[in-house]
């Protein structure tokens, strides 16, 4: 019952969240100078962390999302099925969150 | 016979029929749906771009985004996001906000920050493209 509320408020989340995608893609049209100041703001602590709880809030609405399209489709309603999607969608968020990173500082670390 | 069906023609399974509770049809639920597979789709290819942009400067950085598949990737992505989180908003806002006057200004400032985002992202992957 709770995600039902958390799916609701991690899209809030990534409604403001789309202002750093917006930032991020002006500066890098607008020149060296603006592009550096976002990687200063996104290399940061605060700014990873930032980041790092928007990738969460995208994969877990991402994830969340397509227990909604389940739902829509008319399948999962029983009682055990609803608790599997509901911890798959909050397990798998997690898990994914962690993945991304990891690849990310694998392969954009090095840089 | 009754008032209603004095003033139309139409029947009251005709009136109500691909309306719904809002009165005002299922277009935006099925947008959200789209725009939500749309973005299930995408999102695979767009954090792979975002992972192939980390660490790299500027000149790199919109040599990648000026890229004709990257681009339409993101075009794509930013298109279907704005749409989805206006019509969640608005969801929310009809949800929570009762009284007209402010629901009716929270809306308006909903369309006005979407569209806002939406086409200043446009906007910024366009010229990274023509490179003006």
């Amino acid at each position: 019952m709770i995600l039902s509320i958390v799916h609701r408020a991690t899209g809030v989340a990534l409604y403001f969240g789309t202002l750093l995608l917006a930032w991020w893609l002006i500066a890098a049209a607008s020149g060296p100078s603006a592009y550096s100041y976002v990687q200063g703001f996104m290399g940061s602590f605060l700014g990873r962390l930032i980041v790092f709880g928007y990738t969460w809030a995208l994969l877990h609405h991402l994830l969340s999302g397509i227990r909604h399209f389940v739902w829509d489709l008319g399948y999962g309603f029983k009682p055990n099925e609803r608790e599997t999607l509901t911890w798959g969608a909050l397990i798998g968020g997690i898990s994914l969150t962690v993945l991304v990173w990891i690849v990310a500082y694998a392969v954009g670390g090095g840089r | 016979m009754s008032n209603a069906r004095a003033k139309s023609m139409r029947t009251p399974l005709g009136r109500v029929r691909n309306l719904g509770a809002a009165h005002s049809g299922t277009g935006d639920f099925w947008r959200q749906r789209i725009t939500a597979v749309a973005m299930t789709l995408l999102i695979v290819p767009v954090v792979v771009v975002v992972i192939m942009l980390l660490g790299r400067n500027q000149a790199g950085a919109a040599q990648i985004l000026g890229s004709l598949p990257i681009a339409l990737i993101m075009l794509l992505f930013v298109v279907a996001s704005c749409w989805h989180m206006k019509i969640g908003m608005q969801v929310i806002i009809e949800d929570y906000v009762h009284t007209e006057s402010l629901k009716l200004i929270a809306i308006m400032a909903n369309n006005f920050f979407a569209v806002t985002v939406a086409i200043a992202s446009i906007y910024a992957l366009i010229k990274l493209s023509t490179g003006v």
